[in-house]
């Protein structure tokens, strides 16, 4: 690199030249920041509406400073209580049964050698990534349904006397939730893991054969390490996102009949902002839900960085 | 880990391995693949026949009636219609934007570089949410028109990302060569960067392209009363919602069968909708997982 003693000239002066030179460039930055700041900043003003009694016609500015009172409703309310644990529950059996089975996906498929055979099964492994929500939800109901392969399959071997209808039950509900998590996304979830097992050093897997290890041992002592950061990293990435995780789903498959299990922050958001038009409270349950998402994210960081070199910012 | 602690290795525990191998990915293959030839065969069953239960793989009582219906259903024609416009204009415009602000971000010299970037991470784990983001849309008089589809989710952060990423990977004297030609910045993004670019575009415009292909969200909140704006999707989840409400109710989940929409209907429009996206995705395999390894390897 004979370019190398450019880089060294860092830090480009801000000079009328200079600023001439990069017209374009400051002309995308001016164009693409105005953007930002209406689409992604400015409605972070629309916070207030939390505090305030907010009506349409008054606006934001002159609606009825309330304080607290919408986040005391909310916590007075069972139901937006039992919404938090929902989003919580589902969020983390989410996270934990896909991560699982996405490690266990990639590693599993690191084993197969014939490109024939692993090729195919990873192609096929994508699809469901690509499926709407709408879709595997219409596919989940197919199977799921009294005349379904399941129920099928269960009365064949006579585990039960009775179609069962899953929909109906909320005992069944968190499961199916983690199952189309699981079903959707493990296939996509493994590309990375599969690319970190790549970049594992093979005279690593060569020393640990000639010493004697059989495959599970490899995978404990050389592959289980080396994707390590990759899983603690990601994480990371994704604990914040714990009560994100519970919108498109359990607003297709929820029900009258499962609600008190079904019910996430999202859709309260939706059922009280939107179609009560009650937008303070909905303002403040959205509000609730990026502020515990925020400190998680914060906290996770901070643990991260004490144990382990990895972290996010 | 002391390597002495291995012992001599067993044939017959990596014979148990690979029966487990085996046992396990067939077992994910068949979990994966049959929900999705199961609708399929029932989008071409009879329609009473399908309700007796027991079809598979492949259809019973073959029909063509199931499809007949659906492409007789003027609002799916619609919905089709305005799916293919937004997934074509919004992964042109949004490549476009997310691509060129990409570019500038990734220019080493540009002086507000680090600033720019930080402005549009902050989107990522900070936003508005729902409600306020509503009512900006509906002052800005974007609710109710088909821009709303395209405008708002023109620049992505994540999108962004990945492509910086791999921008910075291009060495810097290509540049500095075609700057000492007289080339201007536009030109270097179009003649000089982006013609390298073409992987992670391919990869950035399937993740956009899936995107508005898969969405009925922004139909249903901001478009339910405008039919001519319907999506694909949304017409599949309307059908869907109320069979779910049918299952629901009381005296239903005491003897589970009836629908509103046959089974045989619904696993027809789930097939028209999911058909492209099945058609598509494994031609463009190979730019998704590198386009998505440069994504992970930076965060």
């Amino acid at each position: 690199m004979a370019r190398n003693e450019k880089k060294e000239k860092k830090g480009t002066q801000i000079t009328l030249k200079e600023i001439k030179r990069q017209w374009f460039l400051m002309l995308v930055a001016a164009v693409v920041v105005i953007y930002g700041i209406i689409f992604y900043y400015w409605p972070l003003t629309g916070w207030i509406m939390a505090f305030e009694q907010y009506k349409p016609k008054t606006g934001l500015l002159h609606s009825k400073f309330i304080g607290l009172d919408k986040f005391r409703f909310l916590f007075e309310d069972d139901v937006f209580v039992k919404t938090i644990r929902n989003t919580f529950a589902m969020g983390v059996i989410n996270l934990v049964s896909t991560t699982i089975m996405a490690v266990l996906f990639a590693i599993i498929l690191n084993e197969v050698r014939r490109a024939w055979v692993k090729k195919p099964i990873q192609t096929i492994s994508y699809l469901p990534h690509f499926l709407s929500w709408i879709v595997v939800t219409s596919i989940l109901h197919v199977s799921l349904s009294p005349t379904g392969i399941i129920n099928d399959l269960l009365l064949r071997f006579g585990f039960i006397k009775q179609a069962i209808n899953f929909f109906a039950f909320p005992k069944y509900f968190w499961p199916i939730v983690a199952f189309a998590n699981c079903w959707k996304e493990t296939g996509w979830n493994a590309i990375i893991y599969l690319a970190a097992i790549t970049a594992i050093d093979p005279a690593l897997y060569e020393a640990a054969s000639i010493d004697g290890a059989d495959r599970l041992q490899k995978i404990r002592y050389i592959t289980f390490p080396g994707i390590k950061p990759t899983f603690l990293i990601l994480l990371l990435m994704n604990v914040g996102n714990v009560l994100n995780a519970g919108f498109e789903v359990q607003y297709l498959l929820g029900n009258g009949l499962v609600q008190s299990v079904s019910q996430t922050i999202d859709i309260y958001v939706l059922k009280w902002g939107i179609s009560q038009n009650d937008f303070s409270l909905g303002t403040a349950a959205g509000l609730f839900k990026s502020a515990v998402s925020i400190a998680i994210i914060v906290i996770a960081n901070s643990i991260a960085k004490r144990y382990s070199e990895q972290r996010l910012f | 880990m002391n390597q002495k602690e291995y012992r001599v290795s067993k044939p017959i525990s990596d014979v148990i391995f690979e029966i487990v191998v085996v046992i396990f990915l067939t077992t994910f293959v068949i979990v994966t693949l049959y929900p999705v030839i199961n609708t399929v065969a029932l989008s071409f069953n009879d329609g009473i026949d399908a309700v007796r239960g027991g079809i598979y793989l492949w259809p019973r009582k073959l029909s063509m009636k199931n499809y007949k219906t659906v492409f007789a259903m003027q609002n799916i024609w619609v919905g089709a219609k305005v799916t293919v416009a937004r997934t074509v204009l919004a992964t042109l415009t949004s490549l476009f934007a997310n691509a060129l602000l990409a570019f500038v971000v990734s220019r080493k010299r540009f002086l507000f570089k680090s600033q720019l970037s930080l402005f549009w991470v902050i989107t990522m784990y900070v936003n508005g949410g729902m409600i306020p983001v509503f009512l900006l849309y509906k002052n800005l008089g974007l609710t109710g028109t088909f821009h709303v589809y395209w405008i708002p989710g023109m620049i992505s952060a994540f999108n962004m990302l990945v492509m910086r990423t791999y921008m910075e990977g291009i060495p810097e004297s290509l540049e500095e060569s075609a700057q000492l030609d007289g080339a201007g910045y536009f030109t270097i993004f179009k003649d000089i960067i982006s013609p390298l670019c073409k992987p992670v575009y391919a990869t950035i415009a399937l993740f956009i392209a899936v995107w508005q292909w898969n969405s009925w969200f922004d139909a249903m909140l901001y478009n339910r009363m405008k039919t001519e704006y319907t999506t694909l999707q949304y017409e599949l989840m309307k059908l869907l919602s109320s069979v779910m409400q049918q299952s629901g109710s009381a005296e239903n989940a005491k003897n589970g069968a009836a629908t509103i929409t046959p089974i045989t209907i619904r696993s027809a429009v789930t097939v028209a909708t999911m058909l492209p996206i099945i058609c598509l995705y494994p031609f463009l395999q190979r730019y998704f997982v590198t386009g998505l390894t440069i994504g992970g390897v930076k965060e």
